[in-house]
């Protein structure tokens, strides 16, 4: 190889020039300069912490405005509260305002619990209103909600029927003892669904089947909720999601791996594996009970089967954030949606998993099938093959959410 | 800022007095541009220098959700990053490259034929070019998941055709299916990012003077020689300004993957907001952020050099 010939004495005359004189120079000035702005940046960047999330000694309370205000800021999930056949009225929450007199801000502005906890962060770290004063979270953010102390204590005085009629399944879940924080909106039942034109007739039993069954490949979803597609899973392998540890959420992560491999795994959704479901480019999937109900009204080729190994049970969970201006007004409302008579008409029109024990009757009103629908309130053989997933600590949460990012790709 | 300061030794003699009010309307006349830009600085300091700082500082963090983030100069992040996640970046840049050639293929033609050959079509076909954006992105690209789906005509008839045969060889398919798939993804970033490569080519096109190509004619050059040694160059602040505007957002996009692909075809900014909202690493996914800013940054400048058209920079 050729070696750099040395400069010559003219050239080495002309590049110290250049470095010294003229607008490259390196003058004590602009050395100056630059390591003025270099400490300057410097004491920028180190200025920008991000200060811990979780309480910090100011006061979460806020002045409550209820008696003065009579509204109540109350943000939920879309299609999640009852609606007249117009889609121009709240039937429970109109009635909700002409006796109490306090009118309801119903936004539905959750999507997602990730994309939400987005949202909000800013405004809960640094002690602000977030303008809402009840919202619906998922219980393993409602759980990282409380550990951070970003929501209030809710005041049982203001919960007669709250504190009486709450299911007795739902009275004390890991991550909030007493439901001193937070009250269930709904119960949401994991479980498996398929579309029985897509599978040719066959019927989709278990997560097994799911992930070996070759007549499927290429047309299998599973959600990206980690705890139901890890859940599901868990049970599956004979494990039990209420006490995952390292090495089982290790193994069923390398289950589920062996099949996106073999590309028999499409990918992981959130809410619209519907869609996929009823085209039938999903054959079958992991899904959620409340979904199917409304999906198998508009076709009813499409099925769902709780495993035999047991499915996976959540919840979603009504909180007060800090510096609600509405606190009184939000548990009033919560309160309302405990009466069984209210709670029937709620779950009449969405399906889901009702956490108000006493509602059958009132269901039976509307309409009789309700009542014995192991959907809405589960009977003892459903009751007993669901499963929670144990809340994990900070440390245990971002390792497996980590982990399970990996696996859904991102 | 030494207007009441004694004049400097070596300041050239004042050749005759200025009256005040005419000084005072030269010094007005100077700051004019300054108080014309002030709007814009504020902007760029709000909107684009603050939270680049912050992002910046973020990147060099550590610690966690409950105990904080605190700077300590953790560079290590970026490499642990660049290790960790190159796949995703070279298959963004990958996607988004072949994207903007695909753009360029079919935008430069249609851009061609309205800046000559439209007529009194010109405005309409315009307005068709501009009609999706009159929709959101998302529904958009929610529609290609029904063009592409698994039963659909179009699916069917390249099955019919035994194209999707070809492409699974190719390995950009998989199957008898689209969805999913690399394809779909390219697809949906080729259609979503199309318009902002065929309106710089219009703009240059259509600035072309047409007596050149009859000047051309008439010194015996063929169509071909004519397109090749006077459209095309001249048309070339627009490929490039038209290249750069669907190649750095195709980029750093993460709807397409997200909808249109499959775990095997995420980006890297489905990693970055994965890492930013899913995991809570906030500072592995701002390193993400600045090490794509950078590897966009160097193939732009790379091309601008090799393209040379100076009037863009």
């Amino acid at each position: 190889m050729e070696q750099y010939e040395p400069l010559t004495p003219p050239q080495r005359a002309a590049t110290l020039r250049s470095m010294t004189n003229g607008r490259g120079a390196l003058a004590r000035r602009s050395l100056l300069r630059a390591g003025a702005l270099g400490a300057v940046a410097t004491a920028g960047l180190t200025g920008c912490g991000i200060p811990a999330a979780g309480r910090t000694g100011s006061s979460t309370t806020s002045t409550d405005h209820s008696a003065t205000e009579k509204v109540v800021d109350f943000s939920n999930w879309t299609e999640y509260i009852d609606v007249t056949d117009d889609g121009k009225h709240r039937p429970t929450l109109e009635a909700f305002t002409k006796r109490t007199g306090i009118k309801v801000n119903y936004t539905e502005d959750i999507n997602d619990n990730v994309e939400f906890f987005g949202k909000i962060k800013p405004q809960l770290s640094a002690g602000q209103d977030t303008g809402r004063d009840l919202m619906v979270l998922t219980d393993w953010l409602a759980g990282r909600m409380i550990r951070l102390g970003w929501v209030q204590q809710l005041d049982s005085a203001n919960l007669p029927h709250a504190y009486a009629n709450l299911a007795q399944r739902f009275r004390s879940p890991d991550w909030d003892p007493g439901r001193a924080y937070s009250y269930p909106w709904q119960g949401i039942a994991t479980c498996i669904a398929y579309n029985k034109k897509a599978t040719g007739g066959r019927k989709v039993t278990s997560v097994s089947q799911l992930l070996d069954d070759t007549s499927l490949k290429g047309r299998v979803a599973m959600l990206s909720e980690m705890r139901d597609t890890i859940g599901m899973t868990l049970l599956d392998m004979g494990r039990r999601p209420e006490n995952v540890t390292d090495d089982t959420f290790d193994a069923a992560l390398a289950r589920i791996q062996k099949a996106v491999d073999s590309q028999q795994i499409r990918k992981f959704t959130g809410n619209e594996y519907t869609d996929g479901l009823s085209k039938g480019d999903i054959a079958a999937c992991v899904a959620w009970a409340g979904d199917l109900v409304q999906l198998r009204i508009d076709d009813p080729d499409i099925e769902y089967v709780f495993p035999d190994a047991g499915f996976l049970f959540s919840t979603d969970n009504l909180l007060i954030p800090n510096k609600a201006r509405h606190k009184t007004n939000a548990e009033r409302l919560i309160d309302y949606y405990y009466e069984p008579a209210i709670a029937a008409q709620v779950s009449a029109y969405i399906n889901y998993v009702c956490p108000v024990a006493g509602v059958q009757p009132y269901l039976a009103k509307i309409d009789k099938s309700l009542a014995d629908n192991p959907l809405i309130v589960p009977d003892a053989a459903m009751d007993a093959k669901a499963h929670e997933f144990r809340s994990l600590s900070q440390d245990e949460d971002t390792r497996y959410e980590e982990k399970f990012s990996k696996l859904i790709g991102a | 800022m030494t207007t009441t300061t004694a004049p400097l030794a070596d300041a050239p003699p004042d050749p005759a007095p200025v009256p005040a009010a005419l000084k005072r309307a030269a010094r007005r006349r100077r700051s004019v541009p300054y108080l014309l830009l002030l709007a814009g600085v504020a902007w760029l300091l709000v909107f684009f220098v603050a939270p680049m700082v912050y992002q910046a500082s973020t990147s060099v963090q550590t610690g966690s959700l409950d105990t904080g983030f605190k700077v300590t100069w953790h560079f290590a992040t970026y490499w642990n990053a660049l290790t960790e996640y190159w796949p995703h970046f070279v298959r963004s840049l990958v996607y988004s490259g072949i994207a903007t050639v695909l753009c360029l293929a079919i935008g430069y033609p249609l851009a061609y034929t309205i800046a000559f050959r439209a007529g009194r079509w010109r405005n309409l076909l315009l307005i068709l070019v501009i009609a999706p954006f009159f929709t959101s992105f998302l529904i958009r690209t929610l529609a290609w998941e029904t063009i592409l789906a698994d039963q659909s005509p179009v699916v069917s008839f390249l099955n019919r055709v035994h194209l999707l045969d070809v492409t699974t060889w190719l390995g950009v398919t998989e199957g008898h299916r689209v969805m999913a798939t690399p394809l779909a993804v390219v697809c949906g970033l080729t259609y979503n990012f199309l318009p902002f490569m065929i309106l710089p080519l219009y703009t240059s096109l259509e600035r072309v003077d047409g007596r050149l190509h009859e000047a051309a004619g008439d010194l015996y050059a063929t169509p071909f020689t004519t397109f090749r040694k006077v459209t095309f160059p001249l048309s070339m602040p627009g490929v490039v300004a038209g290249t750069l505007l669907t190649f750095i957002p195709a980029s750093g996009d993460y709807i397409n993957a997200e909808l249109l692909g499959s775990t095997n075809q995420k980006m890297i900014g489905n990693v970055i907001q994965s890492q930013f909202l899913r995991v809570l690493d906030y500072p592995t996914a701002a390193a993400l952020s600045f090490i794509l800013m950078a590897v966009i940054l160097a193939i732009v400048t790379l091309y601008i050099r090799k393209a040379g058209t100076e009037e863009l920079v």
